[in-house]
């Protein structure tokens, strides 16, 4: 044990004194020993001081707290570690340690964000109004757009207790948004006191009691739930129980808590509830504040789009009056679903989601549609690019200070942590420059007899109809078969019933993603042969009609993980795609994790029987400036794989490296992968491979 | 106990289906039928268009063939085929010829999930030449008046490639069907299965709220026909909230963390 400490914790350079905790390690169960020792093992791979903090501090908590929450414990300050480096990591480690266990006896049964994020996100989803978030943060409050949950909550002994606690918190938080207590300026109001702290908390008080009174009406399951989870609170004061008579009315509104607030503040207590949220006046008022003028941009302009699609199809009935075009917007607040009626300019229109989801938010943050909010905006005089999020340039990003916004995230698998690295790679889509040349001709020349043999052996492929003889139903009478069980019938003999011919069409219904690796080491001969190798499977390709794209990739670091267009599904294979193959050149890494991943993804989005995926490679998986070496990248690109198959994708590999029957085996199986000794074999093979791959 | 065997073509609806009317879609049906013009109902699943079917086959007093349309569905199954009965061999209508012949209703749900070469064979009885041409007989049947051709297909559940074609689209009348009004689907689920309206109405809402997930993780919200199966259920003394959870939330996916939430959502209503 003590040796494997030593390695794992690099003493020889770190001079941690592991003789102690080897000590401390020996004195427990075997079983617990191998638990804490495994995670050491795992947090070194990613920190070793860490491993060496988690080694210190984990013998003493293993007997209060479960294996589940020591785990995700782990997990949360390695995650930490990715997103903001050692400083906080280590204060996360040392949260723990200093954590009084009076006050988390419950925490062995308490519900981990991770486990109820997923669910609640959805639930809140249903629930009508504006889309909120649900982020991790250190209290559950909301700004109005994103709802934060703590990491763990665990108020109750049960374990399905503290998930519908969580539930009460998002649902609370949701009715503030849904309801109007974030319509008002919080510190302003409380800004009137002599304590402002107070003054807030009363308000908030009041404000859970209104709430709750309106989940009563519009959910009243839900409201059972919170009494049940709120049965030991103690019973309201005369006071509160009369502040409480006037905010369960039907038409209670933020103005009735505002208007109690006076009194409510020379109260000398204050209730506080189960599952009641915090107040954060600051962080509402920014968020609110960012929304306004971008919301009122937003619906200005999508109601100037609107009124032109409508004015193209009355094109020439149209009459030739001037005035301003108006639009009329009518909230409907019924069912417990918000809706609206639209009438531009006198005609009536079903608003598009975007539009619908707009009008809402705005109704939620102003209790109406402000008539402001519905002047069309006039030529000119927004800018759509400034006031929707238009895609970014993924080359702009890298000419200021770096940041991630317009890109995609993805995890990636850290095989010494045995657990993903969340949002890790950071990946934008990039067009190939296409390059027209006369590189599309010259390999059709080149390959000229072989393009001819292509087509004969595809073709051959497309017709795939073909007459089952002999069956005992079909479309028409096999009349071979009749005759000879007539003849059969006469002699005596039994009469087969396999008398029909079917017609069995096989209609293909594939659809193809082609990776093709852009890394440095494709430099010269293989990216010649890659390119040739596109253009002859893409002659092939369109003869059978199957649906395909192609996509290279490249990177260099986690942060600049770049998927390069150069076929989209969708798009025909005409000139420009022919000259963006041509345009192919090598680039960086090879990264291969997070483009596999988001070909799936882009896969799984097209409807297809069958799905294949295949990488074209000239190497191992392989990231200079990263851990992305060795057995990180093999085993994060098996991770990839896996994923893909989980969702029925069928991975292939064809790749060049000589040593690769050392990784591909383990990365694809033994049978998903083909190696070309000779990279000139490259593009006939690659269409030989295809066919095999697909019939 | 004895099932019995119903022959359609002989088989008019008596009793009256119930129907809530959403617009002017049995007037436009009506309309259609007597100018002779074949009628494509668009919808998303459940929202009622099979039951509008039936309701208007009992207003024509009209026989109603059905045919569930999938994806190895030929042409020789709507037409018909030869089939050997005792060394002899014999023709046998297809549900669509057998339609064409006692001036009936041939209603195609799903059009888009049959094969492409077997929508064509629709294609001279949906214009104005309404005949079908049944080449192994060599014969071309002519449609009587009262025979009206409708298909119906759902443009949200269907993708873009399976799409309906153009030259098949634009021979219809097409009449769009939507989720009721909150409203006139709670009257609908009170009135189907038995509930009370108070019952209705939360299942109502309940659905409205499935609803809203469509497009974040959910193909398609809750149907009314799933509102009355779970209707159903509470009426014949199953808990609201275990009805929900077997009738609306395990039909409707299969994602675990969906179905907790959409489980969340109907124990919240109730």
């Amino acid at each position: 044990m003590e040796a494997s400490l030593h390695t794992w914790l690099e003493t020889e350079f770190t001079y941690f004194k592991v003789e102690e905790l080897a000590g401390e390690l020996a004195a427990l169960a075997r079983d617990d020993q191998d638990f804490i020792l495994g995670w050491i093992r795992r947090i070194a791979s990613t920190h070793i001081t860490l491993a060496w903090q988690f080694g210190r501090r984990a013998p003493a908590l293993l007997p209060r707290m479960e294996r589940r929450l020591l785990e995700a414990w782990a997990v949360h300050t390695c995650d930490v570690f990715d997103r903001t480096g050692l400083q906080t990591a280590l204060r996360v480690m040392e949260q723990v340690d200093s954590f009084d266990p009076a006050q988390h006896k419950h925490d062995a049964a308490g519900a981990l964000f991770e486990d109820f994020a997923p669910v609640l996100g959805n639930f809140v989803c249903g629930l009508s109004g504006r889309r909120l978030r649900i982020e991790e943060g250190d209290k559950a409050w909301t700004d109005g757009e994103r709802i934060v949950l703590p990491p763990l909550v665990a108020e109750f002994s049960d374990r399905d207790d503290n998930f519908q606690l969580a539930k009460v918190m998002v649902a609370l938080a949701w009715a503030q948004t849904r309801f109007g207590t974030l319509r008002v300026d919080h510190a302003q109001i409380a800004a009137g006191y002599a304590d402002p702290e107070r003054a807030l908390s009363r308000l908030n008080a009041l404000e859970t009691l209104r709430l709750s009174a309106r989940i009563a009406r519009d959910l009243p399951g839900l409201h059972r739930e919170m009494q049940r989870l709120a049965r030991v609170a103690e019973p309201l004061t005369p006071a509160w129980q009369a502040f409480a008579a006037r905010l369960t009315r039907d038409d209670a509104s933020i103005d009735d808590s505002l208007a109690l607030l006076a009194a409510a503040y020379a109260e000398p207590e204050s209730p506080r509830w189960t599952g009641q949220l915090d107040l954060r006046p600051d962080a509402v008022a920014a968020a609110r504040a960012a929304r306004l003028d971008k919301e009122k941009a937003r619906l200005r302009v999508r109601l100037a789009e609107l009124l032109e699609e409508q004015a193209e199809n009355r094109a020439s009935a149209a009459s030739q009056d001037t005035h301003p075009p108006a639009a009329e917007v009518e909230p409907r607040d019924e069912g417990g679903q918000l809706d609206f009626d639209i009438t531009l300019d006198g005609v009536p229109l079903a608003p598009p989601d975007d539009v619908r989801q707009l009008l809402t938010s705005v109704y939620l943050d102003f209790g109406e549609i402000p008539p402001e909010y519905l002047t069309p905006a006039g030529e000119g005089e927004y800018d759509p690019n400034l006031v929707f999020d238009r895609p970014e340039d993924p080359d702009a990003v890298w000419h200021g200070t770096y940041h991630e916004k317009g890109a995609e995230l993805y995890p990636e698998w850290d095989h010494g942590r045995q657990h993903y690295r969340k949002n890790w790679c950071v990946m934008r889509e990039k067009t190939v420059p296409p390059i027209q040349d006369d590189f599309y001709r010259q390999t059709l020349v080149k390959h000229q007899g072989a393009v001819k043999q292509l087509r004969r052996k595809f073709e051959a492929l497309r017709d795939e109809n073909r007459l089952d003889r002999r069956q005992t139903q079909g479309d028409e009478i096999d009349l071979d078969a009749l005759v000879e069980a007539l003849a059969d019938a006469k002699d005596g003999r039994e009469m087969s019933d396999r008398l029909f011919v079917r017609l069995h069409r096989a209609e293909r219904n594939i659809a193809v993603a082609f990776l093709v690796d852009m890394s440095g080491s494709t430099k010269g001969w293989i990216n010649e042969a890659e390119r040739e190798a596109l253009i002859l499977l893409c002659e092939a390709l369109e003869l059978l009609g199957d649906r395909y794209a192609i996509y290279g990739f490249s990177g260099t670091t986690r942060k600049r993980c770049e998927l390069f267009r150069i076929k989209t599904f969708d798009e025909p294979y005409d000139d420009e795609v022919k000259a963006r193959i041509s345009g192919i050149r090598p680039q960086e890494y090879t990264r291969m994790g997070f483009a596999l991943r988001h070909l799936s993804k882009l896969l799984n989005q097209v409807d297809a029987r069958t799905r294949v995926l295949v990488t074209l490679s000239d190497g191992r998986p392989d990231d200079y400036f990263d851990v992305y070496r060795g057995e990180y990248g093999v085993e994060d690109t098996r991770m990839a794989l896996l994923e893909a198959s989980r969702t029925g994708i069928h991975p292939f590999c064809i790749t060049l490296d000589r040593e690769a029957r050392d990784y591909l085996p383990h990365m694809y199986g033994a049978a998903r992968y083909v190696l070309l000794d000779d990279v000139r074999q490259l593009p006939l093979k690659v269409t030989d491979i295809y066919r095999r791959i697909t019939t | 106990m004895n099932a019995r065997t119903l022959d359609p073509t002989e088989r008019l609806i008596e009793k009256e289906p119930y129907y809530e009317p959403v617009g002017e879609e049995i007037a436009l049906f009506e309309a259609a039928y007597r100018q002779r013009i074949p009628v494509l109902l668009k919808g998303p699943t459940g929202c009622g268009k099979t039951r509008f079917m039936e309701h208007m086959a009992w207003r024509l007093q009209r026989p109603l063939i059905t045919v569930s349309c999938h994806d190895d569905l030929t042409a020789s199954d709507l037409v018909g085929r030869y089939l050997v009965k005792g060394g002899e061999t014999v023709w046998v209508d297809g549900p669509l010829t057998r339609a064409v012949r006692c001036g009936g209703i041939c209603y195609l749900d799903e059009i888009v999930e049959a094969r492409k070469d077997t929508m064509v064979v629709i294609h001279p009885l949906a214009d104005d030449r309404r005949t079908l041409a049944m080449e192994k007989l060599g014969q071309m049947l002519e449609a009587p008046a009262e025979f009206c051709l409708a298909i119906s297909y759902n443009p949200g559940y269907q993708s873009v490639l399976k799409d309906l074609k153009q030259s098949t689209r634009q021979r219809f009348v097409a009449l769009e069907f939507d989720y009721p009004s909150a409203a006139l689907e709670q009257r609908i689920v009170a009135t189907e299965s038995g509930v009370s309206d108070a019952v209705a109405d939360k299942l109502v809402r309940f659905a409205q709220m499935t609803r809203n997930l469509k497009g974040s993780g959910l193909e398609e919200g809750a149907s009314t026909r799933l509102l009355v199966h779970a209707g159903k259920l509470i009426s014949d003394g199953i808990s609201p909230v275990t009805a929900c959870k077997s009738a609306v939330a395990q039909a409707v996916t299969d994602d675990a963390d969906m179905l907790k939430a959409i489980q969340e959502l109907s124990s919240s209503v109730f």
